[in-house]
């Protein structure tokens, strides 16, 4: 009796997660160019309209580049961090810990605001895709660094010691045994933080000035507009199926416990 | 090379500050000097003509915050917004997050781990933009007599929508730590569903939801995309401190209201401390 009312409550709740999204990949099918309801017709128009459309596709490689070098940054830094707190016991390593997943505990308001403020008032530097790039690596180093620790924790030190023990020095022990086995982690924790920054619409807004247009900042400011519905929704449809990709990347990196760790 | 390997192989303190440095210059430095100057700059004013900060301590800023009767009602509007969609995804994530831990088969439960998923990887922005085609006149929603049209109730809805999976997760994991044989030892000692939902569920429970809700809660009060895209001409903290920033050309104001978030989070997190769910963030 509980068991199917928990069932029957489980399925509605995932038809309240998908019916929305159905909705928007079946209007990008829909003739109507406001989305009448049931549609009149079907018509795949829009999605050619969509891949002429040069701001789109301009956004797109925008928005790539910023994830490719937001996650760059955060890999490297998020790694260091998750070895050092890892590896080490000192004074302070609870506050540094707290300080990674700060970025992202904030409401997202803050942390823009408070690094455009930086950025214009304490720096002097014009928002640009510089101020951008580091606004975006300042939230994703805790995606790496969540993956790599709970990697770290799982493997323990004895290997490291063994590598020592045979004469390899900090940086070959690192390259030769700590790296590969960290490795698919690592893939994971990248994944995450370039889907994070790629679809990153608030802190953007704040820190990309005027003349940067990622994806969500173009899908943003052509949303309002009746002309550009349409197309908007062919892209929106577009992500929705993209974002298949990264799940079933991450499922084949990692497994479904970390993943469900590394969402967190 | 190999000198230098050496000396860090013998300095496990300098092979730590090496380790510690870059990460700690960005989010100690950068980020954590960006939110004190934040701070700094919220007690500035700007000049009545240009818009340009005048570097004068004053509190003008926080005087006009609490005085001016729009911007209580906006705080007052955006903290209400952050505990209803709390609590509404609590009692949509709980059902599910106990089936998929303690009912479903172990495929199932997979599947249903990435279904929960899924949605997290969509863009944020095309699920606020899904529930707007939702709600439309002439959507479906509003075929079937259902739709509140854009306002409130749309953006409390939505927002619940958005942040869901955060609530899912953790209390999917916790649910998944407390051992099946608990739940029969309870059943068999005479208690009925109630009092083992009651004694032994809401335990491992509640400190797993309170995690979820630091996502749900702080993610709300942040939030300001949701609300112009489905809350018609309502607005939350994050549309002031955008508009003031921007369009405003008011820095030092908007500073000031981001303040708000940042206090009412603290606030928060000192009080769910105690329960310990602080540690299975």
């Amino acid at each position: 009796m509980t068991r199917s009312v928990l069932l029957a409550f489980s399925a509605l709740v995932l038809l309240f997660v998908y019916a929305p999204l159905a909705l928007v990949v079946l209007n990008s099918f829909n003739t109507s160019r406001t989305f009448e309801w049931p549609p009149p017709g079907f018509t795949t128009k829009w999605w050619s309209a969509a891949v002429d459309s040069e701001g789109a596709r301009n956004a797109i490689v925008v928005s790539l580049e910023v994830a490719l070098v937001a996650t760059v940054i955060a890999l490297v830094l998020g790694t260091m961090a998750a070895l050092a707190l890892q590896r080490f016991r000192f004074f302070g390593r609870d506050t540094v810990s707290l300080l990674i997943i700060l970025p992202i505990a904030l409401p997202g308001v803050v942390t823009g605001i408070a690094l455009a403020n930086a950025f214009l008032t304490m720096f002097g530097i014009e928002l640009g895709m510089l101020t951008l790039v580091v606004s975006h690596a300042t939230f994703c180093i805790v995606t790496v660094f969540n993956n790599a620790i709970a990697r770290l924790r799982r493997l323990g030190g004895n290997l490291e010691e063994a590598s020592m023990d045979l004469g390899a020095g900090t940086f070959r022990t690192f390259w030769s045994v700590t790296l590969p086995m960290m490795r698919s982690a690592l893939l994971a924790g990248a994944l995450l933080s370039f889907a994070l920054s790629f679809d990153e619409i608030i802190v953007t807004t704040f820190t990309a000035g005027q003349g940067i247009q990622t994806l969500p900042i173009w899908i943003y400011q052509n949303l309002f507009r009746p002309n550009q519905a349409p197309v908007v929704n062919v892209v929106a449809a577009a992500l929705i199926v993209l974002s298949i990709v990264p799940i079933w990347l991450s499922q084949k990196l990692a497994g479904t416990d970390e993943s469900v760790a590394a969402a967190r | 090379m190999a000198l230098r390997a050496g000396v860090l192989h013998r300095r496990p303190r300098l092979r730590l500050g090496l380790l510690l440095g870059p990460p700690m210059l960005w989010l100690g430095v950068l980020y954590l000097g960006s939110l004190a100057a934040l701070f700094i700059t919220s007690l500035w004013s700007v000049d009545a003509f240009g818009g340009n900060i005048e570097r004068i301590w004053t509190l003008d800023n926080y005087r006009d915050l609490f005085t001016i009767d729009v911007y209580r009602t906006i705080t007052v509007r955006t903290l209400l917004i952050a505990a209803a969609v709390t609590i509404i995804d609590a009692v949509l994530a709980f059902p599910v997050a106990l089936y998929m831990a303690k009912v479903a088969s172990p495929r199932l439960q997979r599947i249903l781990v990435i279904a929960v998923l899924t949605p997290l990887w969509a863009s944020y922005l095309v699920k606020a933009y899904a529930w707007r085609g939702m709600f439309a006149s002439g959507g479906p929603l509003d075929a079937v007599g259902l739709s509140p049209g854009y306002g409130l109730a749309a953006t409390v809805l939505t927002l619940s929508y958005l942040w869901l999976p955060y609530m899912i997760l953790p209390m999917y994991a916790g649910l998944e730590r407390l051992p099946n044989s608990l739940i029969e030892a309870s059943a068999d000692l005479g208690a009925g569903t109630g009092t083992t939902m009651r004694r032994v569920v809401l335990p491992v429970l509640f400190p797993a939801a309170v995690a979820g809700s630091i996502f749900t809660f702080s993610l709300t009060l942040g939030d300001y995309i949701a609300v112009k895209i489905v809350g018609g001409a309502n607005q939350m903290l994050g549309n002031v401190v955008y508009d003031s920033f921007l369009t405003g050309n008011n820095l030092p104001f908007a500073a000031a209201v981001a303040t708000i978030p940042v206090a009412a989070m603290l606030v928060y997190l000192t009080a769910v401390r105690r329960t310990g769910a602080l540690d299975s963030l």
